[in-house]
């Protein structure tokens, strides 16, 4: 009776930390650790024996990148360091000087873009058995750069936006069909050609 | 009568709030137990290589994972690189059964889609990834998609 009345009172905010860490455990849990991130590849079917071989290519059209067991690379003969793989590559694939011993061209009438001069570059990879892991997914992933930065340049160059910007806009269901066909012409100047020889056996475990 | 008066003078009490932990521990529960974490315990080393130029599985019920590393339980499998499927480990001979065995479990239109994710550890040879990769081309599974993590690319910015 003698009571005041109450005022109106204020939300408890005590209980806010458990939502905080109800939403922090939640995403705690969520969260694999586990990437879903990777190098996409295709293998190559597999021989068939009745196939005749194939022509041979010119020594002129190979890049050949040889990775031995001591993780050393030999990049057209030469010794060669992985950061220095990518520009070495870049320059084989795009051939900028018209070198008589970088690959030929060939003309091709490509959708969008007109008539272009592309090369016949084929990259041959081969790796030993004792080399590491991690060296031949450094040497798949400098070899992806050098083609994915000339789409790149190749991209801005003739439609404004980079190669990867392409992509994105390409990915989802509904996007607009030009961007799949700039892609599509983009890897015509630039097709990504990267052989794997069977592996050889030389420098043991 | 007038004992009811005096109740209704007192204004709106308090929300008892102690049984709100309570709540959040029900649905932090709830939802620990149902979220699917669909991945195998992990018998083998794991330490990725890092790459830039990736790209992310997108359909992950249309992946099939094959782990390749050293034991971790090196004292009773020893220290030669192992493969594992699901939970167990194999032989390389296994790989063809067993892509074709969950290639039978996916709807047959789905079949081109089928990705495999090679998770292997950094330190391994090439030796047995090689001999992994001929038997997946012998089972026609091409698509592949060597697993690695992010690096940071200051080339990208």
């Amino acid at each position: 009776m003698a009571r005041k009345k109450r005022e109106l009172q204020e939300i408890n905010a005590g209980s806010m930390a458990d939502i905080a860490f109800l939403l922090l455990v939640f995403f705690l849990v969520t969260t694999t650790m586990d990437s879903s991130w990777g190098l996409a590849r295709k293998l190559p079917p597999p021989l068939l024996d009745n196939v005749e071989k194939p022509p041979p290519i010119k020594d002129r059209n190979v890049f050949v990148v040889l990775a031995n067991a001591n993780d050393q690379l030999l990049v057209e003969g030469e010794l060669m360091e992985i950061y220095e793989l990518r520009a070495a590559a870049k320059e084989f694939i795009a051939n900028p000087m018209r070198k008589e011993d970088l690959p030929e061209f060939k003309d091709v009438d490509v959708n969008l873009l007109g008539p272009r001069k592309v090369s016949k570059q084929v990259i041959s990879l081969q790796n030993d058995n004792g080399t590491s892991y991690n060296l031949y997914i450094q040497v798949q992933n400098e070899l992806a750069a050098a083609y994915n930065e000339l789409r790149n340049d190749l991209a801005d160059q003739e439609f404004g936006m980079s190669y990867d910007m392409l992509t994105e806009l390409a990915e989802p269901e509904d996007s607009d069909p030009k961007y799949k066909t700039m892609i599509k012409a983009i890897r015509k100047v630039y097709p990504q050609r990267i052989s794997e020889a069977e592996p050889k056996d030389v420098g043991g475990n | 009568m007038s004992k009811f008066k005096k109740k209704g003078d007192e204004g709106t009490p308090a929300v008892s709030t102690a049984s709100l932990p309570d709540i959040v521990f029900m649905l932090l529960f709830f939802f620990m137990v149902t979220t699917v974490m669909r991945e195998v315990d992990l018998k083998v080393k794991m330490s990725q290589p890092e790459a830039t130029e990736i790209t992310k599985l997108k359909n992950k019920a249309l992946v099939d994972y094959i782990y390749i590393g050293e034991p971790v339980n090196s004292e009773l499998y020893g220290t030669v690189p192992k493969i594992q499927l699901d939970d167990d480990f194999s032989t390389v001979e296994e790989i063809q059964d067993y892509i074709i065995q969950r290639r039978a479990e996916r709807n047959e239109a789905e079949h081109g889609l089928i990705t495999v994710s090679l998770k292997v550890n950094q330190e391994t040879k090439m030796g047995i990834v090689t001999e992994v990769k001929q038997e997946l081309r012998k089972v026609q599974a091409l698509k592949i998609n060597y697993s690695t993590r992010e690096k940071a690319d200051p080339t990208k910015f």
